[in-house]
């Protein structure tokens, strides 16, 4: 059983390593190997999965222990029904990413570079995912955490060969690595301690201690800082807008099946931990009700298709995050794995839509409905599992988060499965607003790109150019990932915690309808237009800018550490050189005799030896 | 066998420093022929020395009793002085095992990479010299024969730099020689201190009594005294001075036995000495040294962002990265040190890799500056970017790669230190070493974007099969311990535990 899980982190780990095989020579190190092996560690991840679903004991296996002085590193795995079901949507995803990345190799290719190298990333990146799923350790766990940024760093690094990614893409990836690490520090300080605080740092071990309360208040909120860098939370969030100048599949799989969900994914991971800190907990909340509706805001004013779902990608995460922070893990959970596959279907969907109709901004868009039906009909379920729309997937997983958070805020039926999220009162109900709010946004945002892509008039394409359905390696990923997109909200139907209560259900499907009306009802005065028109010009501006978070950073950050970095590097060739040099010279002085060797050569030598004797002689004499 | 292991080295450094190679019957160059015998014949020298000295050091690892790493093996026990009581005692156990490796092993791949114009018969021959000292440092169980070998490294450094070394070679060169002199000087006096008090020269010995027969004064004196000599070795901020401009002007054989062998002399001889030896002065200086390590790490990792030279970057970040070294010692845990110890390792492989794939640059551009280079992965051998682009990513500190497990243990050390430090003190050292962590990734990410941004106008001149050959090994091994830190952690962990004194 552990074997099984072991073997799926292992199967994608060695097929990134034939990158290091000289190309040509062997046959096996093209995209077949890498596909070959993201369908195999799906199976796996399957079969670990259904073995779960039927005895959802807790399975562990400890490959090796290292000792380090104090706690050991146990080199191991732990699977529960949780690891179980993500490792399983991971899997999947990568083997979609991975079949539709090889139908276009051009799309992966940067100059000089190879689609092989592109592969091999994403196996190197499915790998470390499904560590941090499966790990049973928490080092453990932070080693395939931080192994994952360095993927999106490469992923993103590359450039498109579509021709309408530009050279920004390199700030980019050393922007999203820089600001990921930066909250992994942290990260690594709430492991340290939780670990020494439970004298263990197995996830067992850590799962199973009753923490004093400052030290779950400090661990968890340490845990919090990687967090909400990975998952593109604010304040940390600017990496992943940007980061959309990667290879479309590249991001499909960062925001839906790596990367971004291993945030959320580590909160649920610990969840124990967070209950006994409130604090936390409510600090969870702050930063989801700012980032929820920020971010779909901004979505709002998007012009390019892979903004809008980037954007769209922060704000669903802090909708799980919300449901976390009201201490509905189960809800939290069941969104992720409804909010990867449709994420993961838009994204892909998106680069089918770059491929035939030759852009990927909004504006030029349009009308593709006929041209392009089976994209049309995967992404017409995919924004509907988005924006919430009974009865796709992302209906039922919202409809629990909105459930959840009502009763954390005004109370009611408490619920049976969640243990008290024992969240402070204001921040339950400013959660609850601000969800509210994101709901009726949500719905207008993908309502609007829904429209705008594939109704209305055919606009600023071209003349001549004949748009056709995208190839079948690439609409099959996008079609099959419509059907979990669909149904994987049944299967929450089995769990007490996660069926629709009338309450609830009404205010979301009101809401829902309300955002998505207008937009409509905007879009259908002249579906030449763009909706988000009715903004206003300014306002939108601030919102397509994202509020202008990376310069705040810009001017707060960078600048001065950079200004810094140099007065430094002057300071160390001036200052302390001739300090020392200085010093160098007394001493020299000191030893007296051979002052005429300022040059600097051999009798340098003998002159600090006579020095140091002379020191020593002296020393010696005085203590003894 | 430690004896034939600094035995072959010094024969084959004798050989080629003494002996010209006309007596051998190749006649000097008066044709080219003549001229290229001899060179050859210098490199084989130079290989089999090093090369013997690998394998033997190999075969030591081999035999070594993994069962007990605590257990000094293949002891040496000679008279020597009997008048000053200077025994001729060396051994290894689980501390010194790697580093001897190491030793071996960089020495031999800086032999293998030669140099293309300075390959001459002294070079070669300094180079096996410095063998000789650093390995003899490693297994050295007498204090004064210890500190013989540790000086021995000094004067084949000094000419290495100040003959074979860039256009600031003299002022680096005296520079290194007055920092060195001076960290002897006050380190002999703690030596001689701990052996005059202890009325022993026996590092064993002296270890395991954990300072007991000397007064706190004394032991705060002697720990202060060492661990400057150390220190200055490190080298520990300050007084890291002489680094940068050493490491920048040396050759780059020199370089890469200098960060990679022989700054970790110091932080060796910290563990191996001064920590065991003077516990009550380590608690007493323990804090300052901590302090001293974060201000190194953090400053360091300023200064690498704002260098524009390949070379000088990388020397930037040797003092960053021997800070995370300084601070795990400097928390007097098990695993501090332990993870001091592996980071001494790692970091010897790491920046080996990149002084030679920085000499590789260097070589075929004629340059190191980031700006002069302009980048272009696309103009450089592919392969030779990739491999600056790996050790980078190493040297970073990327989990599954070797240099991950030092920082990690040093700031868990620093998170809870031994009993009896100021840990609010060192809590703030982890939080300042977690920055810098996070500085030293911006400045490794700058040095990638350097190099592969823009176009080179030269032509590409393909990776040779000796590069390869050099670059390989060290690959592997910062691949292999990385994924499977158990390997180091197993063998330094028991000693480690016995020198501390916990169980």
């Amino acid at each position: 059983m552990i074997a099984f899980a072991a073997a799926a982190i292992a199967v994608p780990f060695a097929a990134a390593l034939t990158v290091l095989l000289p190309p040509g020579r062997v046959r096996w190190t093209g995209p077949a190997v890498h596909i070959t092996a993201a369908a195999a560690s799906a199976l796996l991840t399957l079969v670990v999965a259904v073995a779960l679903w039927r005895d959802a004991g807790v399975r562990t296996g400890t490959l090796a222990v290292a000792p380090t002085g104090t706690l050991p590193i146990g080199i191991g795995l732990y699977v529960d029904r949780l690891s179980a079901v993500v490792a399983l949507m991971v899997g999947c995803v990568a083997a979609a990413v991975q079949t539709f990345a090889a139908a276009r190799p051009a799309s992966t290719t940067e100059a000089g570079g190879s689609h092989r190298s592109f592969a091999a990333s994403v196996s190197l990146f499915t790998a470390a995912m499904l560590l941090v799923v499966y790990a049973g350790d928490l080092i453990v766990l932070y080693a395939g955490w931080e192994v994952m940024g360095l993927c999106a760093y490469v992923l993103i690094g590359r450039r498109g060969g579509d021709g309408d990614a530009g050279g920004g893409s390199r700030a980019a990836a050393v922007k999203a690595f820089l600001m990921t690490r930066a909250g992994d520090a942290g990260f690594m300080f709430g492991i340290f301690v939780l670990g020494v605080g439970a004298r263990t740092f197995s996830v067992r071990g850590v799962l199973a201690h009753h923490y004093p309360h400052a030290t779950a208040l400090a661990g968890a909120s340490l845990l919090l800082a990687g967090v909400v860098a990975k998952s593109a939370q604010f304040p940390l969030h600017t990496w992943l807008p940007e980061a959309m100048v990667a290879p479309v599949p590249a991001g499909a799989l960062m925001t839906a099946a790596t990367m971004v969900p291993a945030g959320v994914y580590a909160v649920a991971r610990l969840f124990p931990v967070f209950l006994q800190a409130p604090g936390a907990l409510a600090a969870l909340a702050v930063v989801a009700s700012i980032t929820m509706l920020g971010a779909a805001l901004a979505a709002l004013a998007q012009d390019d298709l892979t903004q809008v779902l980037a954007y769209s990608t922060i704000s669903q995460l802090a909708c799980m995050a919300a449901s976390l922070a009201a201490g509905a893990r189960d809800a939290a959970i069941l969104y992720l794995l409804a909010h990867g596959a449709a994420a993961a279907l838009l994204f892909l969907g998106a680069g089918c839509v770059r491929a035939m109709a030759g852009t990927i901004r909004l504006p030029g868009l349009g009308g593709l409905r006929l041209a392009m039906p089976v994209t049309f009909w995967s992404m017409t379920a995919g924004w509907a599992a988005v924006a919430g729309v009974p009865v796709a997937a992302g209906f039922f997983g919202k409809d629990a988060i909105v459930a959840a958070v009502q009763h954390a805020a005004i109370g009611g039926a408490p619920r049976p499965a969640e243990a008290s999220g024992a969240m402070p009162a204001w921040a339950a109900v400013l959660l609850y607003v601000t969800l509210l709010l994101t709901v009726a946004a949500t719905a207008a945002y993908a309502t609007r790109a829904w429209l705008m892509t594939f109704f209305g008039e055919p606009r600023g394409r071209a003349p001549g150019r004949e748009v056709r359905e995208a190839p079948p390696l690439m609409r099959w990923p996008v079609a099959a990932l419509a059907v979990p997109a669909l149904v994987l909200g049944f299967f929450g139907l089995g769990s007490a915690g996660l069926r629709p209560e009338p309450g609830p259900t009404a205010v979301l499907l009101a809401l829902v309808a309300a955002g998505a009306g207008a937009a409509f009802v905007v879009w259908n005065r002249d579906p030449a237009l763009d909706p988000a028109r009715v903004l206003g010009r300014r306002p939108r501006t601030v919102l397509e800018r994202g509020f202008s978070v990376d310069a705040v950073y810009g001017v707060a950050v960078v600048r001065p550490i950079l200004a810094l970095a140099r007065l430094v590097a002057t300071a160390d060739d001036r200052v302390v050189a001739a300090a020392v040099g200085g010093a160098g010279r007394g001493v020299r002085r000191l030893g007296g005799l051979l002052r005429a060797t300022e040059g600097g050569n051999p009798q340098a030598y003998v002159t600090g030896l006579l020095a140091g004797v002379a020191v020593i002689a002296v020393v010696v004499v005085v203590f003894t | 066998m430690i004896v034939a292991l600094l035995a072959v080295p010094f024969c084959g450094a004798l050989l080629l420093l003494l002996v010209p190679p006309h007596r051998l019957g190749l006649r000097p160059g008066a044709a080219g022929a003549g001229a290229a015998g001899a060179e050859r014949y210098v490199r084989a020298v130079g290989l089999l020395a090093s090369g013997g000295a690998l394998l033997l050091a190999v075969l030591v690892a081999a035999t070594f009793d993994y069962g007990q790493p605590r257990r000094m093996a293949r002891v040496v026990d000679l008279s020597w002085a009997p008048a000053i009581g200077l025994r001729f005692h060396v051994g290894v156990d689980g501390i010194s095992l790697p580093l001897v490796v190491l030793t071996a092993l960089l020495t031999f791949l800086c032999l293998v990479y030669g140099q293309d114009r300075h390959q001459s018969r002294a070079l070669t021959g300094l180079v096996l010299l410095l063998e000789v000292g650093t390995l003899g440092t490693f297994v050295a169980l007498d204090l004064m024969l210890f500190f013989l070998f540790l000086e021995a490294v000094l004067i084949p450094m000094y000419f290495m730099i100040a003959i074979w070394g860039g256009p600031g070679r003299r002022a680096a060169a005296s520079t290194y020689v007055l920092y060195m002199m001076l960290g002897s000087g006050v380190l002999l006096v703690g030596l001689l201190l701990i052996a005059v008090h202890g009325g022993t020269l026996d590092m064993v010995v002296l270890a395991r009594r954990h300072g007991a027969g000397l007064s706190h004064g004394v032991q705060v004196a002697a720990f202060g005294l060492a661990g400057l000599g150390f220190a200055v070795k490190a080298p520990i901020w300050p007084l890291h001075s002489w680094l940068p401009d050493a490491l920048t002007e040396a050759p780059t054989a020199g370089s890469v036995l200098l960060a990679g062998v022989l700054l970790k002399t110091g932080t060796y001889g910290l563990v191996r000495i001064a920590l065991p030896m003077a516990p009550a002065g380590a608690r007493t200086w323990a804090p300052w040294l901590g302090l001293l390590a974060v201000a190194g790490i953090c400053y360091a990792s300023l200064a690498c962002l704002a260098q524009r030279q390949l070379t000088r970057m990388v020397a930037y970040s040797t003092v960053g990265g021997m800070g995370f070294v300084l601070l795990g010692i400097a928390t007097l845990t098990p695993a501090g040190t332990n993870g001091a110890l592996f980071g001494n390792v790692a970091h010897g492989l790491i920046i080996g890799l990149l002084f030679f794939a920085a000499g590789s640059v260097r070589n075929r551009y004629g340059t190191g500056d980031l700006d002069a280079l302009g980048g272009g992965t696309t103009a450089m051998p592919p392969r030779l970017a990739a491999m600056l682009g790996f050790a980078a990513v190493a040297g970073l500190g990327l989990p599954g790669l070797a240099g991950f497990w030092g920082e990690l243990l040093a700031l868990l050390g620093a998170y809870r230190p031994a009993a009896g430090l100021p840990r609010p003190a060192f809590v703030t050292f982890m939080a300042a070493g977690g920055l810098g962590a996070v500085l030293t990734t911006a400045y490794f990410l700058r040095l990638l974007a350097g190099i592969t941004r823009g176009v080179v106008p030269v032509a590409r001149e393909e990776v040779r099969a000796h590069e390869y050959a050099v670059w390989a090994p060290l690959v592997i091994l910062i691949v292999a311990i990385g994924l499977w830190p158990k390997i180091l952690l197993d063998l330094t962990d028991g000693p480690v535990r016995a020198l501390l004194g916990g169980g």
